[in-house]
């Protein structure tokens, strides 16, 4: 579904007279539906670099990322106009990050279900999966109505994680989706995890705990200074 | 957003302030840190700016004061003419015309029937002398709806959208607050259901309140129609809230665009650097 060729990503600070920076350079690998890639390595070595570059929030500076749309079409993420990167966005490709900016004055279940209508689909149809997944993750029905802006980290955290998975995306990219979550959640968080997988949602996941990046991963990208292809678990 | 194809196209629109020479070209624009020519003095506001709009879409269009901003919102809503360039608006007549050639009363019409307009200054948009519900029965009447019931329900609904107590619909708008002038300059855009709005700093100079509730009322426009929105704005927030897709303008050159996110977090540009980093 994903195919990575010598991806790399160099930032140019122009404002401290076009200093180089490498966020990572020649990354290799290939991804199928329903197969997880954990990226493991040190703080820095450009993780959440890689998953940014993926859904086009930075710029890749070489290489190219091979993504075969739903229509059967293959296109190069790195390259593609903007227009397509927020139509793959809102149909194909769902991101979950350690930081979630909340929507201001809009409550829990309303952010949950805008995603869903803004991006087409008829919310009534999830309104069920959606309080089923917010049950499962602990928020409580008195947090419905709430703005999460209001919210602990890891309950907003939890919001953000319900919002991207009700659209059912085809590939997903998990930046520490757990980091903040306890024990418990950070299980349920995995079942989910899991079940999407299982339905053949391609994932490339960041997490902090080694134990369970295995658990999850069909193989790992190891980031370090000299990178390696992906290797199987 | 299924569709493919843009609403609105824009070509190399270039507009200048001034008689031009052969140097203004080539000693204007963001390299030269102005758009002032040293020959003759001529304001070179927009050079060949080229984007794309698309149904559903809110495009964030950001740069400092004096980049242009305005100006390109002015020229596609034909308050100003491009000395060239093309736009298409697939609205009007399956989008066969370049926008800017025709006639002015079919520029009339395409204003009147398939664009909003709100602008940066209450002054612009609305007339201060006639009251609040006169204001949006003007646009009304322009779009041609004249039945006397019509236009009083339509308002009502409007005002009520819009957040405007009914007591103000006989009121003055020069005796009302500048953000309630905002909302009626919002009501009066939306009157004729355009395709297509274009808001111009909507919320600069707004208390944070007020901001908030236009912010949301402009949300709650693209969530519930497939209307096509084009923010001008100098705030990062505002884009950010807003925007899918933001175009950087400097010096009335187009020096960047991308999905919003990237423009923010990775900005290829010196200058969107500079902003992005002044601001956040």
């Amino acid at each position: 579904m994903i195919r990575c060729e010598n991806l790399s990503k160099i930032f140019t600070m122009h404002l401290r007279d076009g200093m180089k920076i490498t966020g990572f350079e020649d990354i290799n690998f290939t991804l199928r539906s329903g197969q997880f890639l954990g990226v493991s390595g040190p703080s820095g070595i450009g993780k959440s670099s890689l998953l940014k570059c993926i859904f086009r929030t930075y710029l890749p500076t070489s290489g190219r990322i091979w993504y075969s749309r739903k229509d059967g079409s293959d296109i190069d993420l790195a390259s593609v106009s903007d227009h397509e990167v927020i139509n793959l966005r809102n149909r194909e490709i769902g991101y979950i990050s350690q930081f979630f900016h909340v929507i201001p004055r809009v409550s829990a279940f309303d952010t949950i279900m805008n995603g869903l209508k803004s991006r087409g689909f008829n919310p009534e149809d999830h309104k069920e999966f959606i309080e089923d997944m917010l049950r499962r993750l602990s928020i409580g029905e008195q947090l419905w109505e709430l703005f999460p802006s209001t919210f602990s980290g890891g309950e907003k955290q939890r919001i953000n994680i319900i919002s991207a998975m009700a659209r059912r995306p085809r590939l997903l990219l998990l930046d520490e989706p757990t980091a903040s979550l306890d024990a418990a959640t950070a299980s349920e968080v995995v079942s989910l995890i899991e079940e999407l997988k299982e339905q053949g949602t391609a994932m490339i996941g960041v997490f902090h705990d080694r134990a369970l990046l295995e658990r999850l991963s069909d193989s790992i990208l190891e980031l370090n200074l000299c990178p390696l292809e992906p290797v199987g678990v | 957003m299924n569709n493919k194809k843009p609403i609105i196209e824009v070509r190399n629109l270039s507009r200048i302030y001034g008689e031009g020479c052969s140097l203004c070209g080539k000693n204007t624009g963001p390299e030269y840190e102005t758009n002032v020519c040293p020959e003759c003095g001529t304001v070179t506001a927009l050079k060949s700016i080229s984007f794309d709009l698309y149904p559903g879409e809110i495009l964030g269009i950001v740069g400092e004061s004096g980049s242009g901003k305005s100006t390109l919102l002015q020229c596609l809503y034909f308050d100003q003419n491009p000395v060239s360039g093309e736009a298409y608006l697939s609205e009007y007549e399956e989008g066969k015309y370049n926008l800017l050639n025709l006639p002015k009363s079919k520029k009339r019409y395409i204003r009147n029937h398939l664009m909003g307009m709100v602008y940066q200054n209450p002054v612009q948009g609305l007339r201060l002398n006639i009251t609040a519900g006169a204001n949006v029965a003007e646009k009304l009447l322009d779009a041609d709806v004249y039945h006397f019931q019509n236009i009083r329900n339509r308002i009502k609904e409007l005002l009520e959208r819009t957040e405007i107590p009914l007591l103000y619909m006989d009121t003055l708008p020069r005796k009302l607050s500048g953000g309630m002038q905002q909302r009626i300059q919002i009501a009066k855009a939306l009157a004729n259901n355009p395709p297509v709005l274009f808001l111009d700093e909507v919320t600069s100079g707004l208390d944070v309140s007020v901001q908030a509730r236009v912010l949301d009322l402009i949300k709650l426009l693209q969530d519930e129609s497939n209307i096509s929105i084009i923010v001008v704005s100098h705030d990062m927030g505002v884009i950010r809230l807003l925007t899918d897709r933001t175009l950087v303008l400097k010096n009335g050159h187009l020096i960047e665009g991308g999905v919003t996110d990237q423009i923010l977090e990775d900005p290829q540009h010196a200058y969107t650097q500079l902003l992005v980093h002044s601001t956040l």
